[in-house]
């Protein structure tokens, strides 16, 4: 790129600074040189690249609080290279893997090569969630502060719950003096049971066993109930149910130090898509009803919910092709997240910076990074959206290893334009 | 009739009819001193089992000879998939021999109809994981109907592990369509999560039996205990279980079913099992009748 990057006229979204309006951004070796709201910007016209971003929105590249990059141990269904590449050109400058990998990252050794491997051959940053216990056993804990000075940002057994409720205590407690949260995979086992799908009307007609909302819903009622015990920094993954949102929405009026994220997929779909026997529709927590869906909306609307996070579960076309019992559970999430976000705008349940907040500040904020706002001096990590742009999504417009999602030729709306990570651009057509 | 017979719930109600009454035919066929037509000759049946089963193998396996069918059975623990194969190429495998026809139990739900959207034989399910079981509600009706005339306005009965039987979906989609009034009767443990409209639900067997005219009673799984469904065999049995005292509440006339094998002294009596109200061993005689029927008309639209 040439020295200096203009982004002119654009729609400026930036969710700390309170700011929605139009403007121009100029950048210069990577770092933001100057911010210009509602007047013209002063620049050298023979030094600096124009994007003429008018018809386009700019805001902070978004945070990923929850992916699975599968390396090291699963590289058949990501890399940290590809699934970084695929987060960037889905608008993601900064994204946290889960622990399940193989090994688990449950030691500073593990967490240090994800790093390690992400600075030589990634395209955005990687900041690691350790395990909680070894092996993610549910058992012992693992040696958190030491992963901690490796650069985990938070501890999770994601993929499994914490059984043990003791072990939950001392993790909360024992992460106070990191100062990091412990993400909480809210699944009760023995009630889900080996269960597939919600259990209801569709689990009923497919004959499929059922995994009830009350397997999610008694664990975030105990994790809560933790976290008031310990003052532990509590963060909830991926709430699919209206009364773990009713749950949380209780808990933060109680003044519990409790956070939660949805995903895309479960304000989106319903447990109808699993008809059929889809496998691109298996996702743990499982897609569950409709009033579930509005409950979520409303949990994102009235701030209950903080975090949108993606879960990129990214799996090989072979696995999903097996019996609906055999086939693993997840979505891949990168190449649809902005898209179907955006639609909480256009359906008048957030603002633009509400929104952006979910997707960047708020999860910045959570895991204590950068980010999250445009600020003279800083990085530029941005993205450049064209909010109306319609496209199809196909297995070849995916960045993603994992082709494995529900919106397969769907129509989507809202795409980015541009990705700027410190000084590299990626456009949507490049 | 369409390809395939995956599922009851799929039917038309018409179908169902046809079917039933074409193994009337089939049935007498199977009362003839040389029980064998020619209907099939030069047709290929695959019958690929993934899970164990005795009766509903050997009942196709009797149903396909009688129509002069070539048969091969492909059995799993003898086969490839215990090598790791994928079941995707399992069946490209068993198509590419040349199959007609591929008789399908599979231990996981739906498999049937992913695999009919696969292959250009037809596919029968003969049981696939806790969804369904065509033949055997196939077979179930046709024995109501051979014993009661109508099965329109019947008040039937089914008793047990209703929530794991595939047994128990498939008869209550097929005799709500011919217009049976269907009651539920098991403890809260075992009963589906979500009861089919217009099916009565009863946790008390003496209250549930009054007056029907069919009970069907359902095998239970012994390992259920293991998992906390009930507390054991004996309260079990005192419970739920089927025995002649119960069977006096229902109407003078009333047949007693059981798809096999019966587990005696927990969900049935012995004296109820053996008596002539039962007619567990007719349901065996008809499942081969049935089975024949379902070859014949789905064979038919492929000609």
């Amino acid at each position: 790129m040439s020295k200096s990057l203009l982004i002119k006229d654009a729609r400026v979204i930036d969710s700390k600074n309170d700011i929605d309006a139009s403007g121009s951004i100029l950048i210069k070796d990577g770092k933001i040189a100057s911010i210009s709201i509602g007047h013209p910007i002063s620049y050298n016209k023979e030094e600096t690249m124009v994007i003429d971003a008018s018809p386009y929105i700019v805001t902070p590249g978004l945070v990923d609080l929850h992916v699975h990059l599968r390396e090291p141990g699963f590289e058949h269904k990501e890399t940290i290279q590809t699934g970084t590449y695929a987060a960037i050109r889905g608008g993601f400058t900064a994204v946290c893997p889960m622990a399940n990998t193989n090994p688990v990252n449950d030691n500073a050794t593990v967490t240090s090569f994800m790093i390690r491997k992400a600075i030589q051959e990634g395209y955005c940053y990687l900041f690691p969630v350790g395990a909680i216990t070894k092996g993610q056993n549910g058992l012992e804990l693992a040696e958190m502060a030491l992963m901690r000075e490796a650069g985990a940002v938070a501890f999770s057994d994601d993929g499994k719950p914490v059984m043990n409720s003791l072990v939950m205590r001392r993790a909360l407690e024992y992460s106070k003096y990191l100062d990091v949260p412990i993400i909480s995979h809210a699944e009760d086992d023995n009630l889900s049971d080996g269960g597939l799908i919600n259990e209801g009307h569709v689990s009923s007609e497919l004959g499929i066993k059922g995994i009830p909302s009350a397997s999610e819903e008694v664990m975030i009622a105990r994790d809560l109930a933790l976290a008031r015990l310990t003052g532990g920094r509590l963060h909830i993954a991926h709430v699919s149910t209206k009364w773990s949102v009713e749950l949380i929405r209780r808990a933060k009026v109680e003044g519990i130090n409790v956070t939660a994220e949805t995903c895309p997929h479960y304000f989106t779909l319903s447990e109808q898509e699993a008809l059929g026997y889809n496998t691109l529709a298996k996702v743990n927590p499982p897609l569950r009803t409709e009033e579930d869906m509005l409950a979520i909306k409303e949990g994102l609307r009235d701030g209950t919910i903080d975090v949108i996070a993606t879960d990129h579960a990214p799996h090989h076309k072979d696995e999903k092709l097996l019996e609906f019992d055999k086939a693993p559970f997840g979505i891949s999430g990168f190449d649809t997240a902005l898209s179907l976000s955006l639609n909480l705008v256009r359906e008048g349940l957030l603002t633009y910076k509400e929104l952006f907040k979910k997707l960047s500040s708020m999860p910045a904020s959570i895991i204590k990074i950068k980010g999250g706002s445009i600020n003279i001096g800083d990085e530029a990590n941005l993205i450049i959206i064209d909010t109306e742009k319609k496209y199809i999504l196909t297995e070849e417009v995916m960045y993603s290893k994992g082709k494995n999602t529900p919106f397969l030729n769907r129509e989507l709306q809202g795409k980015v334009v541009y990705t700027i990570f410190k000084e590299r651009i990626y456009h949507e057509s490049s | 009739m369409k390809k395939d017979l995956v599922s009851i719930k799929s039917l038309a109600v018409d179908e169902l009819e046809l079917i039933l009454n074409t193994a009337f035919s089939f049935k007498d066929v199977l009362k003839r001193d040389i029980k064998k037509v020619p209907t099939l000759r030069g047709k290929t049946v695959v019958n690929l089992f993934f899970e164990p089963s005795t009766r509903t193998r050997t009942s196709f396996e009797l149903a396909e000879k009688r129509l002069s069918a070539d048969v091969y059975n492909f059995s799993v623990p003898t086969s490839s998939v215990v090598k790791g194969e994928s079941l995707y190429d399992t069946i490209k495998t068993i198509q590419a021999y040349g199959a007609d026809y591929i008789v399908i139990r599979h231990f996981c739900s739906g498999v049937p109809f992913l695999l009919s959207g696969m292959v250009s034989a037809s596919v029968i399910n003969a049981g696939d994981g806790t969804n369904e079981h065509p033949t055997q509600a196939l077979l179930d009706a046709f024995t109501i109907k051979e014993k009661k005339g109508e099965i329109k306005g019947l008040n039937i009965a089914i008793v047990g592990d209703i929530r794991h039987s595939r047994v128990a979906r498939s008869n209550t989609y097929s005799l709500i369509k011919l217009g049976a009034n269907i009651r539920y009767i098991a403890p809260a443990t075992l009963m589906p999560c979500c009861v089919p409209e217009g099916v009565k639900v009863f946790y008390d067997i003496n209250e549930g039996l009054r007056g029907v005219d069919v009970i069907m009673a359902l095998r239970v799984q012994k390992e259920r205990m293991d998992k906390a469904f009930f507390p054991s065999e004996r309260e079990y049995f005192k419970l739920y279980g089927i025995t002649a005292e119960r069977v006096n509440l229902a109407d003078s006339n009333v047949i007693i079913m059981h798809p096999g094998p019966m587990n005696r002294g927990i969900e049935i009596s012995s004296e109820v099992a053996d008596s002539t109200k039962a007619v567990i061993l007719e349901q065996v005689t008809n499942g081969i009748a049935v089975r024949m029927a379902v070859l014949y008309l789905i064979g038919d639209s492929n000609e």
